[in-house]
């Protein structure tokens, strides 16, 4: 995409979302509709992050929390279950952790470079002080 | 179309289409993309959305890129009300002449504006939007200061909060004005709906936006947003600080219909001491030192007043 210089923007510029005639987006899944390169769907803050959640399938409880209370609509639900985390636009806050109310929690935070397959072969369990 | 949005539990909202979208440059923690997030998703409907200048204007529209998926208008500091107002005014003359091109669709008008935006600046144009009546939200996303100037204290900042024009060291305490009384304002308007929300409470903050999007007429919203940055806590612990507001009744959910209906939609079983929340910040660490410990006893004070003020407010309905 070419970006316009601060001088050449035309006034009452707009930026369009979609590409296309767009029609109840309400009710189309993100990964249904058609984005446009002015959509920051589209870009990605992952280099933002220090460190990064990683999801434990096995103790969610579905009770979407987490999908709630994430500031950037980076935690995946269809169907009313927990799916994944969208790590494009994941900023690595951690709010996901101290929402998520299993225990052991399901969601825990790992450093950036940390692999998952291994952190989840080695997930804490049960803490029985809580 | 026009038919309410039916939530019952959080699995059910959870299968709603996020019109607000991730890669904002809100820093991480933000509580006002989970309130934008609360709002937008609580109905089906078009929206006709604007943010006044402040974190939330900035942070979504950074050029190339925007975050919103509905129409929505980035304008000046003062004017996301009248804006939206304007719009609404638009729509219900088109209505009333029977050119809207699809009439069926029932479109909800909303306005955003920080603390400083609607407490100060925009003040007078809300004021002006709610005298008058429009169909339409103000959501105040209120996070007590300027955050995104570098965090100059608003009208909404808290006695004994260090900000950067009212900073805290061995002579000042920090801000010594207490926080303007916004709902008693809007609720002197006498439009038919005025709620505060916070995002921890996610039912009641939906409740309340159904509710408002149901009204006919003005209404106003104020949200509290804790701001990771100038509130100095740890980002992971937003929820817990808002959390802290609501349980210490620092922030009273309550709503005011008609001005004169006073509802309090939360009472916390276990009422948490105030101390804890101010505690939990860094804006008030200086509170903690013994020259000005005294202040967290009037903290205490004031905050027992004004929700025994409440209450009051509830029982005699006037």
């Amino acid at each position: 995409m070419e970006n316009k210089g601060w001088d050449e923007f035309e006034i009452g510029a707009m930026l369009r979302t979609f590409d296309g005639s767009v029609d109840n987006i309400a009710g189309t899944k993100q990964e249904d509709r058609s984005y446009s390169e002015n959509s920051s769907y589209r870009a990605s803050v992952a280099d933002w992050r220090l460190i990064k959640p990683v999801f434990n399938k096995d103790y969610c409880i579905d009770c979407q929390f987490c999908w709630v209370y994430c500031p950037d609509v980076s935690i995946v639900s269809r169907d009313k279950k927990m799916v994944g985390i969208d790590m494009d636009h994941c900023k690595g806050c951690g709010v996901c952790v101290e929402v998520c109310p299993t225990n052991p929690k399901s969601l825990l935070m790992f450093g950036e470079h940390a692999d998952e397959e291994t952190e989840i072969a080695q997930w804490p369990s049960k803490d029985e002080e809580k | 179309m026009s038919e309410m949005k039916k939530i019952k539990n959080l699995k059910e909202f959870s299968t709603s289409a996020d019109r607000f979208e991730g890669a904002n440059l809100l820093c991480p923690g933000c509580a006002h993309s989970i309130i934008v997030r609360e709002v937008l998703n609580a109905t089906n409907d078009d929206l006709v959305l604007a943010a006044s200048t402040g974190c939330l204007e900035v942070c979504t529209a950074v050029y190339p890129y925007t975050s919103w998926d509905a129409s929505w208008i980035h304008i000046g500091f003062e004017n996301g009300s009248t804006a939206v107002a304007g719009a609404e005014t638009m729509y219900k003359a088109l209505k009333t002449k029977g050119r809207l091109k699809q009439p069926d669709r029932t479109p909800k008008f909303v306005a955003f504006g920080g603390d400083g935006a609607s407490y100060d600046i925009g003040f007078q144009w809300i004021s002006g939007c709610m005298e008058r009546n429009h169909d339409m939200m103000y959501v105040v996303l209120d996070n007590e200061v300027y955050a995104n100037t570098g965090g100059q204290r608003s009208s909404s900042t808290p006695i004994g909060s260090s900000a950067t024009t009212t900073p805290a060291g061995s002579i000042s305490y920090g801000e010594k004005i207490n926080k303007k009384d916004m709902m008693g304002i809007m609720g002197a308007h006498h439009i038919p709906y005025a709620a505060q929300v916070a995002p921890n409470k996610w039912k009641d903050m939906v409740k309340k936006i159904q509710k408002g999007f149901a009204t006919e007429g003005a209404v106003f919203i104020n949200a509290v947003s804790p701001c990771t940055t100038e509130w100095k806590f740890d980002p992971k612990d937003t929820m817990h600080i808002a959390d802290l507001a609501t349980d210490t009744l620092v922030f009273p959910l309550y709503e005011i219909i008609d001005g004169r209906q006073y509802n309090i939609t939360y009472r916390p079983k276990n009422v948490v001491p105030v101390e804890e929340y101010l505690a939990a910040q860094g804006r008030f660490k200086h509170l903690f030192k013994d020259q000005y410990k005294y202040l967290i006893k009037e903290w205490q004070e004031r905050v027992d007043e004004n929700w025994a003020y409440l209450q009051r407010r509830e029982e005699a309905k006037v």
